[in-house]
C-alpha cells in the first residue's frame, strides 16, 4: 500500500516522467547531427523532437534556434542557457536547473539560417499543437497577422489533432486563407477562394486584396506576367500620369516644370537679357518659352520635352496594369469572390445604415418629444427647450459626482432630471409664458431671452469645458452581427428609451384624465373651463411635463454627447424641424419626422461620409423643399381642427 | 340675361363631411339675392369657394362677361377680377385711420411696384371723402379704425367694399349687431348698390331679408333647397320642415 | 406733404442727431480724444443699426419675424471680403514675385494668390466662386445679387406655401443654420471655419487705419441716413399702409386684391439686400468674417435689438441696436467694474448675457413698446384700451400696448 501511495505521489509531483526524459534522449542520440547540423540531414531529428510530446522539446528547439543551446566545455553536457547578470543560468535538457556558468565555459551551437527556418516551422507546428488552448490561439493569431508560406504545412498538420471545436474551426479557416495565397497548386487555391463564397470576414478581404493588386507599367510591348488590362492615356489615366510613368521607366525625358524653367532662365540672366529677350518682357509664359527655346538652341540648357515630343512618346508607348499575382486563374477567382463579397457587403451596409438611421432617429425623437408636447400640443414656442435638455444632462453629471456607481447614478439621475426640469418648466410657464399665450412670436423671443440667460448661468457654474456623464459598463461595447453590421448597446438603450416615451405619451394622452383635460384645454379652453377644468393648472402641468421629458432626454443624450452648456443648442433647431416636418399636434407625426430626418441624414452621410456638415446642410434644404409639398407636415391634421 | 357668376355642380368635403353637395347657383349682373339656410347649410363655405379661400373637389365656378374660371385664381386675383367680400365680423385695419383704410381699398393698381410709386390724386381724395360721408364717417377720417364703434366698423367695411368698385359683392350677415335705424340704412344702401352691380347677402334675420325684397335662395345640407321670392319659399313644405320641423 | 408735416418730424430729428453725432465723433477723432478702435466700434454699430432698420421694416411693419437675416448680412460681408482679400493678396504676391528676378506671369500671380488664400485649408486652386473676386464692381454687384437672389428664392418658396408666423421663423432659422454649416466646410470655397481675414487692409490704400476707420464711419453714417430716409418714405406711404395691414390681418388684405405673397417677398428681399449692404460696410471694419457670424443666434439678436428699441418705429430699431450692441461690447470688454457681493464677486464678463436675457424677458412682458415707449410718454401718446385684444388676428399683429390711440 505504501508503495502505491508513494507511486501516486510521485506521479502527482512529476507528471509523465518518462516523457520528460524523451527530448533529452532524442538530443543525446542525435548529438552529432545537432552539433554540426545541415539542412539536408537534420529534418528527421527536428521532426522527431517536435513529435516527442515532451514539454521540453519546445524550449530546446527555441533555444537552439536562438543560439542558446550550449555545450559545457568541461564535461560536454548540453544545456539551455539564459543570460543572467554577467553569467549564464543553465537548465538541463530534462528541465531541471543546473546552476550557472561563465560564457567562456560553454560553446554555443550556431545553426545556419536554413536550419533555423526548419526549426521555426517545427516550432509553429509545436505551438499549434500545444496542450494549452491559449497558446494555440495565440499561435493562430500570430500566423493570421503575418501569414507566410512556411506556416501552411504545420497548420495543416495541426488540424487533425485539434480537439477544441472552436479552435479547429479557426484553424481550418486560416488554413484555407493560407492555401488561397500560398499553395503551389492553382486548383487548390481556386478551390480555397471559392469555398468562402460571399464570406464577409475582413481577414478574407485582407487575403484576397493582395491577389488582385496591380502595378502600373509603361512599356513598348506587352510586359510578361498576369496583365489586368491595357490603359489608354486620356481616358483610363491622364496624359500627365502616363508621361510620368514613361519618365519613371526611363523611356522619355522629364518635362520642364515652370519652376525649373524659371531657375534656368535666371541662371542665364546676362545684363538684363535672357535668350535675347529683356527680362522685363518675361511676364508671360509664352515669352518665357521663347527665351528658353533660344537658350536651348544655343545649347546653354538641356533639351526639354516639347508638347509634340510628349505626344509622340505617349503614342509610341503602351500602358498596362499588371497583377502582382502571376496566376490568371487565381486572380479571376479572387475578382469573382471580391465581387460576390462587395454585393453582400453592400446589402449589409444598407442594413447597418438602417440601424444607424434608426438610432439617430431615436435621438431626434427623444430630443423632440418634449417639444411635441409644448409646441405640438400647446402651441408654445419654447426656445429654452434646448437648455432643459442641457439641464437634464448636467443633473446626471452632478448625480455622478455624489454617486460613484454608474448604474445606480443613472437610475437616480433620470427621475431627478425630470423633477428639476419639470420645476424649471412650471416656473417658466407661471412667470413668463402664461402672459404670452396667443402671442407665439413674443413667446419665441421671451423664451430666447431665458435661453441665453440659462445657458450663461450654466457656463458660469460648470465652466466651458465638457463634463463627463459616464454610462454604466454594461452599456459599453456593441452588438455585432458580422464585420459590417453592428450597433452599440448605448444606442439600443436610447432606442428603447424612445419607444418607452412613445408608449408613455400615448398612454398619457389617450388613457388618463390628465390627457383628456389637456386635449380639451388645447382644443377649446373656454369650453373646457366651463366644464370645470382649470386651464391654468392644465397648461402648467402640460408644460412642466414637456420640460421634464426634455430633462430625461438630456440624461440620455449626455451619455454619448459632450456635456457642455451648448449641448441643447445643437438640438433645438433639429427638434423644431422634427416637429414641424412631422406635423404639429401629432406624436406619430413627430415619430415620422424624426425617422425621416434621421434616415435622410444618414443616407446623405453615406454618399459623402467625410462630411457630416454637408449632410446637415442638405437635410435642411430638403426640409425647406419638403414643406413646399406638405406645408402641414407628414401627418397633417385636416379640416377645421387644423385651425384654418 | 347672362349670368355674372355661375356656380355649377360644385362639391366640397372636409374629412368625408360634405359641406357643399353638387351646388348650382347663378346671379345676374345687377341683381340682389339673399341666401338663407340653417346653421351648417354651407353658406360660409359657399362664399369661401367663390372668393378662392376653399378649393372645391369638383364642379366649376365662372365669373364675368368672359366667363373666367375662378378655380385657378388666387384670392387676390379673384378680388381684383371684381368680387368683394364683407365678413360677418367687421374686419377693418384697426391700427390704421379711416382714411388709410379707404385708401387701401380704393380701386388702383395692386402690385408692389405700383403701390410704391402711387401718389394720391385730387380725384382719389374726393372719392375717399365722398365714401366716408356716404357711410357717416366724414368727420372721422383721421381717427384710427380701432376706436370706432361696432356699427361704424361695419359701415367702414362697406365703404371699403364700395371703394373697391366690385362687380359682385358678397355680404355675410350685414345686420348682425346693428341697431334698428342702422339696419334700415343698411337695407337702403344694399338695394341702392344692387342697381349697378350684383349683391349676394347671406342672412339669418328673416325681417331683414323681407325688407330687401329680392329673390331668395334657400341652402340646406350644401345644396339648393328652394329658390324664388321670400313668400314663395316660405310656403314650400320642405323649407318649413327644415326650418321649423328640425331647425 | 411738406417736410415739416408732423409725420416726418421723427425723421428730421433723427437725421439731425445722426449728423451731430457724426461731426462730434469726427472732431473727437481728429483731436485724438477717441481711439481708432473706438471709431471702428462706432462705425460697426451704425452698420448694425442699418441691419436693425431692415429688420424693423420686416418684423415691425410687415409682421414677418425672420430669424435668418444676419445670414444676408454675413453674405454681404463675404462678398466684399472676397474682393478685399483677393486684391490685397495680389499686391503681396506681385511684390514677392518681383523679388525673384523675373517679372511674374499672370499664371504665377494667380497660383500665388490661390496658395496664399487657400493654403490654410489645404487647397491650392481658386474655387469657381472666386471668378469675379479680381474685380471690385463685379464683386460689389454680388454683394447685392447673392443675398438678394437667395432671399428671393427662399422667400418665394416659403411664402407661396403660405408658411407664416413661428413656422416661418423656424424655417428662416434653419436656413441660416444650413448656410453656416455649409460655410464651415473646408471645401465650401470660402476657407471653412478660418473665414476671410485681413479685411481691414484696403488694397491700394496707403493711409493709416485711423483715416480708414473714419472713412468707413462716414460711409456707414451716410448709408444709415439714406436707408432711413428711403424706409421712412416707404412706410409713411401707401406701401407702408399695405404691409402694416398684412401684419395685422393678411387674409383681409388678400380679399382687397393685394397679392400678400408678392408684398412679403418684396419686403423680405429688400430687407435682405439692406442687410447685405450693412454687412459689406461692417466686415471691412471688423477685419475678419467667419461662418460663426451666420449662427442663428446672431439673427435672434437682431430681433432682440428691434424689440428692445420698440418695433414698428424706425428710430426705435436704431436706438435698440445701438444701445444693446454698445452696452454689450462695454460689458464684455471687461472694462465695467466687478461688483463684490459678500459671497463672491459679480464679473460682468460672465453675467452680462444673463442680465441681457432677463432684461429682454422683462421688456417682452412689461414694455412691449421698448425704449420707444419712453418717447411716447414724453409726446403724450397713449395706447388704446382694448381689454387685451390685439389689433389683428395674425401672429405678427400689434399688441394693444404697442399701438397708438
Amino acid at each position: 500500500m505504501r508503495l502505491i501511495a508513494l507511486l501516486l505521489a510521485a506521479l502527482c509531483l512529476m507528471p509523465l516522467p518518462g516523457l520528460a526524459q524523451e527530448a533529452a534522449r532524442i538530443v543525446e542520440e542525435n548529438r552529432a547531427l545537432i552539433e554540426k547540423p545541415s539542412r539536408q540531414t537534420i529534418g528527421p531529428v527536428i521532426a522527431e523532437l517536435a513529435a516527442s510530446g515532451d514539454a521540453m522539446a519546445d524550449d530546446i528547439l527555441s533555444a537552439w534556434a536562438d543560439k542558446r543551446l550550449v555545450v559545457r566545455k568541461s564535461d560536454g553536457a548540453m544545456f539551455i542557457a539564459k543570460a543572467e547578470g554577467g553569467a549564464l543560468a543553465l537548465t538541463a535538457l530534462d528541465g531541471s536547473p543546473a546552476g550557472t556558468a561563465a560564457s567562456t565555459d560553454v560553446t554555443e551551437l550556431k545553426p545556419n539560417a536554413g536550419v533555423r527556418g526548419l526549426i521555426a516551422t517545427a516550432l509553429v507546428q509545436f505551438t499549434l499543437s500545444d496542450p494549452d488552448p491559449a497558446r494555440r490561439r495565440a499561435a493562430l493569431a500570430s500566423i493570421a497577422q503575418d501569414p507566410t508560406a512556411e506556416a501552411l504545412e504545420p497548420l495543416r498538420a495541426a488540424i487533425a489533432t485539434e480537439e477544441d471545436p472552436a479552435l479547429k474551426g479557426k484553424k481550418e479557416r486560416l488554413e484555407r486563407l493560407l492555401t488561397l495565397r500560398f499553395d503551389p497548386a492553382t486548383e487548390a487555391r481556386v478551390a480555397a477562394i471559392e469555398s468562402f463564397g460571399a464570406d464577409l470576414g475582413l481577414d478574407l478581404r485582407a487575403a484576397l486584396n493582395p491577389l488582385v493588386a496591380t502595378t502600373r507599367v509603361a512599356s513598348a510591348t506587352p510586359p510578361p506576367g498576369n496583365i489586368a488590362r491595357e490603359l489608354r492615356p486620356g481616358s483610363d489615366l491622364s496624359e500627365d500620369e502616363a508621361y510620368a510613368l514613361l519618365v519613371a521607366a526611363g523611356l522619355a525625358p522629364a518635362r520642364l516644370t515652370v519652376q525649373d524653367q524659371r531657375a534656368a532662365l535666371l541662371a542665364h540672366l546676362r545684363d538684363g537679357m535672357v535668350g535675347g529677350l529683356p527680362v522685363a518682357e518675361l511676364n508671360t509664359q509664352a515669352a518665357r518659352d521663347r527665351a528658353y527655346t533660344a537658350l536651348e538652341a544655343s545649347g546653354a540648357v538641356p533639351q526639354a520635352a516639347t508638347e509634340d515630343e510628349v505626344r509622340a512618346a505617349l503614342a509610341a508607348a503602351r500602358f498596362y496594369d499588371v497583377y502582382a499575382e502571376p496566376d490568371p486563374a487565381v486572380t479571376a477567382a479572387a475578382l469573382a469572390a471580391l465581387d460576390r463579397i462587395a454585393t453582400r457587403v453592400g446589402i449589409m451596409q444598407a442594413a447597418d445604415l438602417g440601424l444607424d438611421a434608426l438610432s439617430l432617429a431615436s435621438i431626434y425623437f427623444l430630443a423632440a418629444i418634449g417639444l411635441a408636447i409644448t409646441f405640438g400640443v400647446m402651441g408654445v414656442i419654447n426656445m429654452a427647450h434646448g437648455e432643459f435638455i442641457t439641464i437634464g444632462a448636467y443633473t446626471g453629471y452632478v448625480v455622478q459626482l455624489f454617486v460613484p456607481d454608474y448604474t445606480l447614478s443613472i437610475l437616480i439621475a433620470l427621475p431627478l432630471a425630470f423633477a428639476v426640469t419639470f420645476g424649471a418648466g412650471v416656473t417658466m410657464e407661471r412667470l413668463v409664458i402664461r402672459h404670452l399665450y396667443k402671442r407665439p412670436l413674443e413667446t419665441l423671443l421671451a423664451t430666447f431671452g431665458i435661453s441665453i440667460a440659462v445657458q450663461q448661468i450654466l457656463k458660469n457654474v460648470f465652466g466651458t469645458q465638457a463634463r463627463p456623464l459616464t454610462s454604466p459598463a454594461w452599456l459599453d461595447g456593441a452588438l455585432s452581427f458580422n464585420d459590417v453590421v453592428s450597433i452599440s448597446y448605448i444606442r439600443i438603450a436610447i432606442f428603447v428609451l424612445a419607444l418607452v416615451f412613445l408608449a408613455f405619451f400615448l398612454w398619457l394622452m389617450k388613457r388618463t384624465r390628465l390627457g383628456l383635460e389637456v386635449r380639451a384645454v388645447t382644443q377649446n379652453p373656454v369650453m373646457a373651463a366651463s366644464m370645470g377644468i382649470n386651464p391654468d393648472r392644465i397648461n402648467m402641468l402640460t408644460f412642466g411635463l414637456g420640460s421634464g421629458i426634455a430633462g430625461i432626454a438630456g440624461v440620455a443624450i449626455g451619455l454619448f454627447a459632450k456635456v457642455t452648456s451648448e449641448l441643447g443648442t445643437d438640438y433645438i433647431v433639429q427638434s423644431f424641424m422634427t416637429v414641424v416636418v412631422g406635423g404639429v399636434g401629432s406624436i406619430w407625426g413627430t415619430l415620422a419626422g424624426a425617422t425621416m430626418i434621421g434616415g435622410l441624414q444618414k443616407v446623405i452621410e453615406f454618399f459623402n461620409p467625410s462630411n457630416t456638415l454637408a449632410a446637415q446642410t442638405y437635410m435642411i434644404l430638403f426640409i425647406i423643399l419638403f414643406i413646399q409639398v406638405r406645408p402641414r407636415g407628414i401627418i397633417a391634421l385636416r379640416g377645421r381642427a387644423a385651425g384654418d | 340675361m347672362s349670368a355674372l357668376l355661375e356656380v355649377s355642380g360644385v362639391t366640397v368635403s372636409f374629412d368625408g363631411f360634405r359641406a357643399i353637395n353638387n351646388l348650382t347657383f347663378a346671379i345676374g349682373a345687377a341683381e340682389l339675392r339673399a341666401i338663407i339656410g340653417p346653421n351648417g347649410a354651407g353658406k360660409s363655405t359657399f362664399m369661401d369657394i367663390v372668393t378662392g379661400k376653399t378649393r372645391p373637389d369638383s364642379g366649376s365656378v365662372t365669373f364675368g362677361e368672359k366667363s373666367v374660371s375662378l378655380l385657378k385664381l388666387s384670392e387676390a386675383q379673384i378680388a381684383r377680377a371684381g368680387i368683394g367680400r364683407k365678413f360677418q365680423r367687421p374686419t377693418v385695419f384697426e391700427d390704421q385711420t379711416v382714411r388709410e383704410n379707404l385708401t387701401l381699398a380704393l380701386k388702383a393698381a395692386r402690385s408692389p411696384w405700383a403701390v410704391l410709386v402711387w401718389r394720391k390724386s385730387a380725384a382719389d381724395e374726393a372719392r375717399i371723402v365722398t365714401l366716408a360721408e356716404q357711410v357717416g364717417l366724414g368727420d372721422r377720417l383721421e381717427q384710427k379704425a380701432g376706436i370706432l364703434s361696432h356699427g361704424q366698423k361695419q359701415w367702414l367695411e362697406i365703404a371699403m367694399l364700395l371703394a373697391q368698385e366690385p362687380k359682385l359683392l358678397l355680404v355675410d350677415e350685414p345686420a348682425a349687431g346693428m341697431t334698428l335705424a342702422e339696419r334700415e340704412k343698411t337695407t337702403e344702401l344694399l338695394v341702392d348698390i344692387a342697381k349697378t352691380r350684383a349683391v349676394v347677402v347671406v342672412e339669418h334675420d328673416m325681417d331683414f331679408v323681407r325688407r330687401l325684397n329680392c329673390k331668395v335662395t334657400v341652402l340646406h345640407e350644401g345644396a339648393v333647397l328652394a329658390e324664388g321670392s321670400l313668400d314663395h319659399v316660405t310656403k314650400n313644405q320642405t323649407v318649413i320642415d327644415v326650418y321649423l320641423g328640425r331647425g | 406733404m411738406t417736410l415739416l408735416h408732423p409725420r416726418h418730424r421723427s425723421a428730421l430729428v433723427f437725421i439731425a442727431c445722426l449728423a451731430l453725432f457724426t461731426i462730434g465723433v469726427t472732431l473727437a477723432a481728429q483731436f485724438g480724444l477717441v481711439s481708432t478702435s473706438f471709431v471702428k466700434t462706432l462705425g460697426k454699430t451704425l452698420c448694425l443699426c442699418l441691419a436693425a432698420l431692415a429688420m424693423d421694416l420686416l418684423w415691425g411693419y410687415a409682421g414677418i419675424l425672420s430669424l435668418g437675416h444676419m445670414a444676408f448680412f454675413a453674405l454681404g460681408g463675404y462678398m466684399i471680403g472676397m474682393w478685399l482679400m483677393y486684391a490685397r493678396t495680389e499686391e503681396i504676391v506681385v511684390a514677392a514675385l518681383a523679388n525673384g528676378g523675373l517679372p511674374a506671369t499672370p499664371e504665377e500671380v494667380l497660383q500665388g494668390i490661390a496658395t496664399q488664400i487657400f493654403g490654410v485649408v489645404g487647397a491650392s486652386d481658386l474655387p469657381a466662386i472666386w471668378s469675379f473676386a479680381h474685380s471690385l464692381p463685379l464683386q460689389l454687384a454680388l454683394v447685392v445679387a447673392v443675398p438678394g437672389v437667395l432671399a428671393l428664392v427662399f422667400g418665394w418658396l416659403a411664402f407661396r406655401s403660405r408658411v407664416t408666423g413661428v413656422y416661418l421663423s423656424i424655417l428662416t432659422q434653419a436656413m441660416t443654420l444650413a448656410l453656416a454649416l455649409y460655410l464651415f466646410q473646408n471645401d465650401s470655397g470660402l476657407r471653412g471655419n478660418n473665414g476671410l481675414s485681413g479685411l481691414q487692409n484696403l488694397p491700394g490704400v496707403t493711409a493709416g487705419q485711423d483715416a480708414v476707420s473714419l472713412w468707413f464711419f462716414w460711409a456707414s453714417a451716410a448709408a444709415l441716413v439714406v436707408a432711413y430716409l428711403g424706409l421712412h418714405a416707404i412706410v409713411s406711404g401707401k406701401f407702408g399702409s399695405v404691409i402694416r395691414a398684412i401684419r395685422d390681418d393678411e387674409a383681409r388684405v388678400r380679399f382687397l386684391g393685394y397679392s400678400v405673397e408678392g408684398y412679403k417677398l418684396f419686403v423680405f428681399t429688400l430687407t435682405a439686400v439692406i442687410c447685405a449692404l450693412a454687412g459689406a460696410l461692417y466686415y471691412p471694419q471688423a477685419g475678419i468674417i467667419n461662418p460663426a457670424e451666420l449662427a442663428p443666434i446672431a439673427s435672434i439678436y437682431l430681433a432682440v435689438w428691434v424689440a428692445i428699441g420698440g418695433r414698428g418705429r424706425l428710430y426705435g430699431a436704431v436706438i435698440g441696436a445701438a444701445l444693446v450692441s454698445l452696452l454689450s461690447s462695454w460689458f464684455t470688454g471687461g472694462r465695467v467694474p466687478s461688483i463684490p457681493l459678500g459671497f463672491g464677486t459679480l464679473h460682468w464678463v460672465d453675467w452680462w448675457l444673463v442680465l441681457l436675457g432677463l432684461t429682454f424677458v422683462c421688456v417682452t412682458l412689461f414694455a412691449p413698446k421698448g425704449i420707444g415707449g419712453l418717447f411716447d410718454r414724453f409726446a403724450g401718446v397713449h395706447s388704446p384700451d382694448r381689454k387685451g385684444a390685439a389689433l389683428g388676428p395674425d401672429q405678427g399683429a400689434l399688441m394693444e400696448q404697442e399701438a397708438k390711440q
